[in-house]
């Protein structure tokens, strides 16, 4: 498939993907410059083609939008970490999306494996509000697909579980929802690899997606989609060496670019 | 797909590209700038509006996905990276995205409903040509999808304005499997060369 995925190019550009290709598409780009490049390139110019259908919008829109605006507090920039984070910030900002995914319960911090810093702000003063997320169906019946089986559960990841296991320095979050779906978190900072794995995870509502995120600072940076069905081994795209935490949330199809507020699981690194 | 007949140039001042520098306008609002965001609203609203109709179809519809994506313009505007393309380019990815997953979540949401087929309804008649203005830089995209061949075209076209899948696409126009996500790719290649996008 990796012949092929070049192709997916233009349509990606177009969003003319499904969530699945889409996902599939942008693991691929995240190591593959030359694709980022030419979807840059399409996306400026299938831009182009909204010269084509100006409208002029009402004034009560202006009103709304500047009335908006004007409760939202902005984000704060991507602060590239040392190194690579540029590609994982880069990605944030323009593609809003990745992987597919799980369901669950409320927000839950995992317990780090040693001495725990002080809570980050993103997501923490949040937790109490995550309970509202607590009713998508956990458990159902769930495709047992395998997206992803091409690259990551089976051929070229496999032993992305099993590297970083073996890694001096690996920490393990472990964490068990309460319809007994479980969710593994193993991180390696000298490898830069964080990978999560999932058993019995119920499906995500309907025309969601669980996406993952890396924390860095206060700043959340999608670590990519998760695959639909229970059990899955996601690697995290990003620095999970730099990050301070990683959280799963529920996202519109396709994911977005900034978590939303009500994480169903949360964990801080140590 | 009638409708992308060339337009004679209108008045150049309307919807000729902006003056204001986009992505200094960015940058402010990033920084909390309303001021600057409204400046940027001014500029670029036509666009994204219009793109929104044009998928959407709904006009109130459209609006509230405008909405949402200024409302993301605005919280994510510092992550804006000048490297990766213009301010605009960059307005109409998040617009347009919002107005793809509106259609297709709206369609979803029906499929269950009525388990119908909804695929070969003709493509509408745009009712918002219309009310667009024309502008010199719409003239020249115009021309330059002539150069397309009329599968890319029409391929191209059903997916960015349509808001359908490769997939449906495919199944649109008749084409083999796996082949519209082609020529759709060599549709935007042939219009970026053609319009000398990055060059």
């Amino acid at each position: 498939m990796s012949d092929d995925i070049h192709a997916l190019s233009g349509a990606y550009a177009v969003d003319a993907l499904d969530d699945l290709e889409r996902a599939q598409f942008e693991r691929h780009l995240a190591g593959c410059d030359s694709c980022r490049e030419e979807v840059d390139g399409l996306r400026e110019t299938s831009a182009l083609l909204a010269e084509t259908t100006m409208t002029t919008p009402s004034a009560e829109l202006r009103d709304r939008v500047l009335a908006g605006i004007a409760t939202v507090r902005p984000l704060p920039p991507v602060v590239p970490a040392p190194a690579t984070d540029a590609t994982a910030s880069d990605r944030a900002a323009t593609d809003p999306t990745d992987q597919g995914a799980t369901d669950h319960d409320g927000p839950v911090t995992i317990a780090g494996a040693s001495g725990r810093r002080a809570p980050r702000r993103r997501w923490t003063p949040l937790l109490a509000a995550a309970a509202a997320v607590v009713a998508i169906g956990v458990g159902g019946t769930v495709v047992a697909q395998q997206p992803w089986s091409d690259d990551s559960s089976q051929a070229p990841r496999p032993s992305a579980v099993e590297r970083i296991k073996a890694a001096a320095d690996v920490q393990t979050f472990r964490h068990r929802f309460p319809d007994g779906a479980e969710a593994v978190l193993y991180r390696s900072a000298s490898l830069n690899e964080a990978v999560v794995v999932t058993h019995d995870m119920g499906p995500a509502p309907d025309g969601k997606v669980y996406q993952a995120w890396l924390q860095h600072d206060d700043t959340m940076v999608s670590a990519g989609l998760m695959p639909e069905g229970p059990d899955n081994v996601v690697p995290l795209q990003g620095d999970p060496a730099t990050a301070d935490g990683f959280g799963i949330t529920v996202e519109p199809a396709g994911g977005s670019v900034v978590p939303d507020e009500k994480p169903v699981l949360l964990v801080e690194f140590t | 797909m009638e409708h992308l007949r060339p337009v004679a140039a209108g008045d150049p001042t309307e919807g000729s590209p902006v003056a204001p520098d986009l992505v200094d306008l960015l940058r402010s609002a990033g920084r909390g700038d309303q001021q600057a965001f409204a400046q940027l609203y001014d500029a670029t609203s036509s666009r994204v509006v219009g793109l929104a109709v044009r998928v959407v179809r709904d006009p109130a519809q459209a609006e509230e996905v405008a909405q949402e994506a200024f409302l993301e313009i605005w919280r994510t505007a510092s992550r804006y990276d000048p490297d990766r393309g213009s301010p605009l380019s960059w307005l109409l990815t998040i617009t347009h995205r919002k107005a793809v997953d509106r259609v297709r979540s709206a369609e979803a949401a029906t499929r269950r409903d009525q388990n119908y087929h909804h695929q070969n309804q003709p493509v509408a008649h745009d009712a918002t040509a219309e009310a667009a203005h024309a502008s010199l830089e719409a003239h020249r995209v115009r021309t330059a999808l002539g150069s397309l061949t009329p599968v890319q075209r029409e391929a191209l076209e059903l997916a960015y304005f349509g808001g359908y899948t490769h997939t449906e696409v495919a199944t649109m126009l008749e084409l083999p499997v796996g082949t519209a996500k082609t020529r759709i790719r060599d549709g935007l290649i042939r219009l970026r060369d053609t319009m000398g996008v990055g060059s």
